[in-house]
């Protein structure tokens, strides 16, 4: 059992990481990674979303008649979303600002209902819910990573303070205008998968299809 | 005529049992929405009122850095103008005046005539906040709440004009949801950078002010009244438009700008 919860916070940082691995929720991680701390909010967001819905999902899953299942999971999720909203306009008003819709869009992000209805409804409350802090902390992890190279390379600071001062500052560093905008996010996505598929060869996918060289003679 | 059930089904997919846990997960998930919903509510609306004054603070251009934001909002007067007449009213608590819930309420607001409605905001107070500056007892800055349709949304903004009411000191958008990364720079630097110096009435009194399309050039004589429009937001900028002449015209503020600019050329 021990061994499980450890493969089930663990598993999603690399091996079966939610955005590398399963391509799920980069919609949001272009969105939000022009700087760190809005991302660190996005990150607190999605991991308390997606840990107490896997774990509500999973209280209930031997209740749960199969034709409303889908719907059911959506409601708790957007149900969490509102309360995580609610609470970041209270507590975290600028932040959530600069966040704007993108809380919001939790709701349909694939990584949290891609858990409840994979993961939490065939296995025990407390699974399902390190299962969930799993794969928040697998989605933070590449939103930090996004995000602390935006915010560096893009302004030349880290939370707001300055690590490479710019010419505008009267620096040296003159700042990369491209990383402001949301295409940039894709190339270090891109980059960060290539880089995690080179040394996890393992993830590599297999062609779906080859183009199978015909001889003459074959065809006869 | 029974439909062929398939074989796995069991108590939980009945009818009955469907329906109950509809129901049941409806009313917790409600219960918590709400809860949350009215616990915070206190909270949030400090924060909008903070980030309301800190705007007003902003475009009137005494944000310093280090400072509390309440603490400059103390030094703005704030007043309530009757804005038919044109004049001040003391009848109205001016910290908890709110425009918005005034216009909702039909004791307290009146309709706009639809031809008179270039905002498109439907009910206006009958009373107004203005937010006046003054520096050794002489009035510097003065400040206007403004909003009106855009392309999407309800824009709110703030309008700062010099003591002739007719010089702008700058204008900002606290709240809107206009298209990102077209609309939306109407709340962004490079867009409000272009507004302080323009004027809103000509020689003549004729409201002139106005966002054009493209860029405005500079001979021309409209120059001083004409702001470059935001690329790839026609309609954004004639929500501005809309707005701006609604509230410093006739219907909006325009008695009491009036009221101000003969008192700043009498004086």
């Amino acid at each position: 059992m021990r061994n499980e919860m450890k493969r089930a916070l663990l598993n999603p940082l690399v091996d079966n990481n939610p955005i590398t691995l399963q391509v799920l929720g980069v919609c949001s991680a272009l969105a939000v990674t022009t700087s760190l701390l809005p991302s660190l909010y996005m990150c607190l967001a999605l991991t308390t979303v997606a840990a107490l819905s896997s774990a509500a999902v999973s209280a209930i899953r031997r209740y749960l008649p199969s034709s409303i299942r889908i719907i059911v999971q959506m409601t708790i999720i957007a149900s969490l979303v509102i309360v995580v909203d609610e609470t970041l306009k209270a507590f975290a008003f600028e932040t959530s600002r600069e966040l704007s819709v993108f809380v919001g869009l939790i709701i349909t992000n694939c990584i949290v209902l891609g858990r409840t209805e994979g993961f939490a409804m065939h296995n025990p409350v407390g699974l399902s819910f390190i299962d969930g802090i799993g794969n928040g902390l697998g989605y933070s992890l590449i939103l930090i990573l996004v995000a602390s190279t935006r915010e560096l390379l893009g302004a030349g600071t880290l939370l707001g303070i300055t690590v490479l001062p710019t010419t505008a500052d009267g620096g040296w560093y003159n700042p990369n205008g491209m990383m402001m905008l949301p295409p940039s996010a894709f190339f270090i996505i891109g980059l960060l998968i290539w880089a995690v598929r080179s040394w996890r060869v393992e993830q590599v996918e297999k062609p779906e299809f080859r183009i199978h060289e015909v001889h003459r003679t074959e065809v006869l | 005529m029974p439909e062929p059930q398939p074989e796995t089904t069991t108590a939980r997919d009945s009818v009955g049992r469907t329906l109950a846990v509809a129901f049941l997960v409806s009313l917790l998930c409600s219960s918590l929405v709400a809860t949350a919903a009215v616990l915070l509510r206190p909270r949030q609306e400090a924060n909008e009122t903070q980030h309301i004054r800190r705007n007003i603070v902003e475009v009137a251009g005494l944000l310093e850095s280090g400072r509390d934001v309440e603490e400059l909002f103390d030094r703005i007067d704030t007043r309530i103008v009757d804005l038919q007449t044109g004049n001040y009213v003391d009848d109205v608590d001016p910290l908890r005046f709110d425009p918005l819930e005034a216009a909702r309420d039909p004791a307290r607001s009146l309709v706009v005539p639809e031809e008179l409605d270039v905002a498109g905001i439907g009910r206006r107070a009958k009373w107004g906040s203005v937010y006046l500056v003054r520096t050794n007892g002489e009035l510097t800055t003065l400040v206007l709440p403004v909003w009106g349709r855009g392309l999407w949304s309800m824009m709110y903004g703030l309008l700062a004009l010099e003591p002739d009411a007719n010089t702008v000191v700058g204008i900002v958008f606290y709240e809107h949801g206009e298209t990102p990364g077209l609309g939306d720079q109407v709340g962004k630097r490079p867009w409000r950078e272009l507004w302080p110096g323009k004027k809103l009435f000509d020689e003549s009194d004729e409201l002139k002010l106005e966002v054009v399309k493209g860029r405005v050039a500079p001979d021309s004589p409209l120059a001083p009244y004409h702001v470059d429009g935001i690329s790839g937001a026609t309609l954004t900028g004639r929500g501005v438009n809309g707005l701006l002449h609604y509230w410093v015209g006739e219907h909006g503020y325009g008695p009491y700008l009036k009221r101000v600019r003969s008192q700043s050329e009498g004086s």
